[in-house]
């Protein structure tokens, strides 16, 4: 008889009346790579924080090796093999490396052998070719390095059943290849490995077997060399998801957004000029962390700045605080949603709320109007369909993608003139991401003007009307779509101008 | 309260919902004396004999209620503005020396200008007396705003200097004649007026009510509440929505203050008519406790503030009828504040052990 490593039996999983899991089964076999799918809000966190006895399943069984198992703590499910990297880091900023790695560790060996530990840390680590320096101090990482420092933490207790939850969310694509790499390596060491990714060209690269949930449901399970991309896509989202985009050609009017002479980084030997007009959207690629995020905060105005000129409309709007700025006209979609988007445990009324608290109909002599706010969040959750259990529930306790779906809504329904849209579908669902697009392309239609920010250079090309790359926060290039030869952006990216070799 | 108890929920995370969150107080609080009870059996003596007398003391009688009421009313102020900075983030240890100040600079100009009719008089000494306490309290707001200085030091430290200070001034330039480092009595149409006559109890038990509700009001109806609520739930998320975070800092900080000081100023100008040294028994530390046991709510608030009222006011006929030592309701009120804190703490420690 054939025994699954993990299985997970008829799991149900309710939350105040709204079922998350229903009746979900998953088995994985040993050493194998499953990969589970599913639209934003399918069920797949929860039903892993069920393995990982985060949650406990109001029915259905767990079973490891044949046996059944009772998780009702995370220490169990430690014991038992089982670890998880989070979605969001559970890391020490200001601890090495390595101690991240040891901390908490062996409960009653207080006295901790360092240099022991070093070694194995260290063999572990190169066993994987993780090429991590076990003395960096963690905050000093990319978002890369910190992701592997989970995964060898987890690989250090001796886990042989790993969950990742949405790994390559947060990589560049240099990283995601990588983590297949090292994905890859575990499962020749025997390792389990649970891989939860909206992004189907991995789940072909790396997975043996899928399985597919929908609205917290089963729909199915199947070998890789069994179904092709475009079959996933359907299991997923219920119908046919069209990958390419017709977009119009317009002619575009005049300039909304005007950036003169801006210094991203203190580093940067140039300054930054580019300005956005009305019904275009102009997509800035490069890799993240080259001036990316101080682009968006300086427009914003929530990041100072020395030299040059912001201007919006014509007006300079230097001198003007974040809400004069945003009054005038501009809606922010920021690439970290959680720091600057989201109020977790408000309702999600409260977090329509969020930069229009002062505003009619929302507001009036500074007296909230409730009933506004709650009409005009259901008009939203309908028009964007967005799945929540009620307009009283937090928005923290939403499924990555429908939280934002409410900040791109937010940001969208108050009719800015520009959209400053920063990693707009990072984590979002293939059909969330095309809703998203669409509603993009839509608001360039209206004649909106829209600066997308993005490390996905596949949304930055379907997308933009013009396109520039960012490298070492200065603007390498900046024209039209079409101007680009096949590969340039690819090389720009990595700081190397086409044509004159490499400059840096 | 919003930021703290969420935070370490790590299980099923609900919005978090305020009356269940109320009813874990009030079980908090059934235990402590339960507990307590446990202690006063094992000096000898009966926990039964010793709780109706607390309670007789506390509600036996026309003037007792009173006696309950007054003591509870500056537990209302610094209780409800404790749990305004909280809503904000913001952790006001500093209740304590808002009210001193609050209470000295009503009854010093009450005394400055007392040929004002007592509907301006008395209007106008609350004001300055809040004014005083928003100073005090903005200070810290401000420091915490523009210098990042840790908010709970700062007002703990002005707590000792609020108290020195008011004390110097009381025992010295604005002492009355006698032994007492007291000031003079403030002229009538500048006290509260009373509610029941021979009784401490006077309208200022209507002002806390309503202050109560107010804030509550502010906080949940009003852009600005909101404002300050969100800031004190995500302040990075606030600025980029346009909210001023060192203005609604600053600002929290400086209400927070006024509301303590309306503690002090119903002391000085409503139960005793002058400003005495020394005279809170830490209304404003207590303020902290009934800020975390009423959950902001101000239904939570009210009844959290009139209970350890009760339990001030009853103390000293438990201690007359039944033997009890009157720090006995300190222990009450101490073990409250344990199992109140106790499942934080326990959450505290399991989500360290989760991380590790
Ligand atoms: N603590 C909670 N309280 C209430 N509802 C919850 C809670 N956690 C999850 N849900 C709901 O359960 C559903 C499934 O959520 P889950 O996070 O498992 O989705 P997911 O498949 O991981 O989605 P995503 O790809 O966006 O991360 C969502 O609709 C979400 O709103
Ligand atoms: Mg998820």
């Amino acid at each position: 008889m054939n025994v699954y490593h993990v299985e997970l039996k008829e799991i149900t999983k309710r939350f105040s009346g709204f079922i998350a899991n229903d009746h979900i089964n998953l088995s994985v076999k040993r050493g194998e790579i499953h990969s589970l799918l599913g639209e934003n809000g399918a069920g797949k966190t929860t039903l892993m924080k069920i393995l990982l006895g985060l949650y406990s399943a109001d029915e259905g069984s767990l079973w490891i090796d044949g046996k059944e198992v009772h998780i009702t703590n995370p220490r169990i499910a430690f014991q038992l093999g089982i670890g998880m990297v989070h979605q969001h880091f559970m890391l020490v900023n200001n601890l090495s490396v390595l101690e991240n790695i040891i901390l908490g560790q062996e409960p009653g060996n207080v006295s901790l052998d360092m240099k022991k530990s070093y070694k194995i840390v260290q063999e572990l680590s190169t066993k994987y070719n993780f090429a991590l320096d076990l003395n960096a101090k963690v905050e000093d990482l990319s978002v890369g390095m910190k992701q592997r420092v989970e995964i060898l933490k987890i690989l250090y207790r001796g886990a042989d059943i790993i969950i990742l939850d949405e790994p390559t969310a947060v990589l560049t694509p240099q990283e995601a290849d990588k983590l297949m790499k090292i994905l890859h390596d575990m499962k020749q060491q025997g390792k389990t490995i649970i891989f939860i990714t909206h992004k189907l060209n991995e789940t072909m690269e790396v997975a043996d077997r899928i399985t597919v949930l929908r609205n917290g449901k089963n729909v199915i399970t199947v070998n890789k060399e069994d179904t092709t991309p475009e079959e996933l896509a359907k299991f997923m989202v219920g119908r046919d998801i069209c990958f390419t985009i017709e977009k119009s050609k317009k002619k575009r009017g005049k300039p909304i957004l005007s950036i003169e002479n801006v210094k991203l980084l203190p580093q940067a030997s140039d300054t930054v000029s580019l300005s956005v007009h009305e019904g275009e959207i102009v997509g800035i690629a490069g890799v993240e962390g080259n001036g990316q995020r101080e682009l968006e905060e300086i427009i914003l105005g929530l990041r100072k700045y020395k030299n040059g000129t912001i201007s919006l409309l014509g007006v300079n709007i230097n001198s003007m605080t974040t809400k004069v700025r945003k009054d005038l006209g501009i809606g922010y979609i920021p690439s970290d949603r959680h720091k600057r988007a989201m109020l977790s445990n408000f309702t999600i009324a409260d977090n329509y709320l969020l930069g229009y608290h002062f505003r009619a109909p929302f507001s009036s002599k500074g007296i909230l109007k409730k009933r506004e706010v709650e009409k005009h969040s259901k008009d939203m959750i309908e028009c964007f369909q967005i799945k929540v259990s009620g307009l009283h529930q937090s928005i923290g306790s939403l499924s990555g993608g429908n939280q934002q779906k409410v900040i791109v809504s937010r940001e969208v329904s108050q009719n800015p003139h520009l959209i400053i849209a920063a990693q707009p579908t990072r984590g979002l669902d293939i059909g969330a991401i095309e809703y998203i697009h669409n509603q993009l392309l839509r608001l360039r239609d209206e004649g909106k003007a829209i600066l997308l920010i993005s490390a996905e250079l596949t949304e930055i090309l379907k997308l933009s009307d013009r396109i520039g790359v960012l490298y070492k926060g200065e603007l390498m290039e900046l024209k039209e779509t079409d101007e680009y030869a096949e590969g340039e952006i690819g090389l720009l990216m990595a700081g190397r101008k086409a044509g004159i070799g490499t400059n840096g | 309260m919003g930021k703290w108890n969420v935070k370490f929920k790590m299980k099923d995370n609900v919005p978090n919902n305020q009356h269940s969150d109320f009813i874990l107080s009030m079980i908090a609080m059934v235990c402590s004396f339960l507990v307590a009870g446990i202690f006063i059996l094992l000096v000898g003596q009966s926990p039964v004999a010793a709780y109706i007398a607390l309670f007789q003391g506390a509600f036996g009688s026309v003037s007792s209620i009173a006696n309950t009421l007054c003591k509870s009313v500056p537990l209302m102020f610094t209780g409800i503005a404790v749990a305004f900075a909280m809503k904000g983030g913001l952790l006001n240890v500093g209740a304590e020396g808002q009210l001193y100040i609050g209470a000295l600079a009503s009854v010093v100009l009450a005394l400055k200008l007392p040929n004002l009719p007592g509907f301006i008089l008395l209007p106008v000494s609350i004001l300055f007396g809040c004014l005083g306490g928003m100073v005090w309290g903005g200070i810290a707001g401000f420091l915490k705003a523009k210098r990042g200085v840790n908010e709970v030091i700062v007002t703990l430290m002005m707590n000792y200097i609020a108290i020195l200070f008011t004390s110097y001034l009381v025992n010295g330039p604005f002492k009355a004649e006698g032994m007492v480092p007291q000031t003079e009595v403030v002229p009538t149409g500048a006290a509260f007026p009373k509610l029941i006559p021979r009784t401490q109890l006077t309208v200022t038990l209507f002002l806390a009510i309503l202050v109560v509700i107010l804030v509550y009001l502010f906080l949940q109806k009003t852009s600005w509440g909101y404002e300050i609520r969100a800031v004190g739930e995500n302040s990075s998320a606030a600025e980029a929505g346009g909210i001023h975070i060192t203005k609604t800092t600053i600002l929290t900080m400086a209400i927070s203050g006024g509301i303590a000081a309306l503690a002090g100023i119903s002391e000085s100008l409503g139960t005793y008519g002058r400003f005495i040294d020394n005279f809170s028994p830490s209304f404003g530390f207590t303020g902290i406790a009934i800020a975390v046991l009423g959950k902001g709510n101000p239904f939570g608030t009210i009844i959290t503030a009139i209970l350890f009222g009760a339990m001030d006011a009853g103390s000293m006929r438990m201690n007359r009828v039944a033997g009890i030592s009157a720090s006995m309701v300190n222990v009450i009120q101490g073990l409250v504040i344990l199992f109140i804190a106790a499942p934080q703490i326990y959450r505290i420690l399991l989500a360290g052990r989760r991380k590790s």
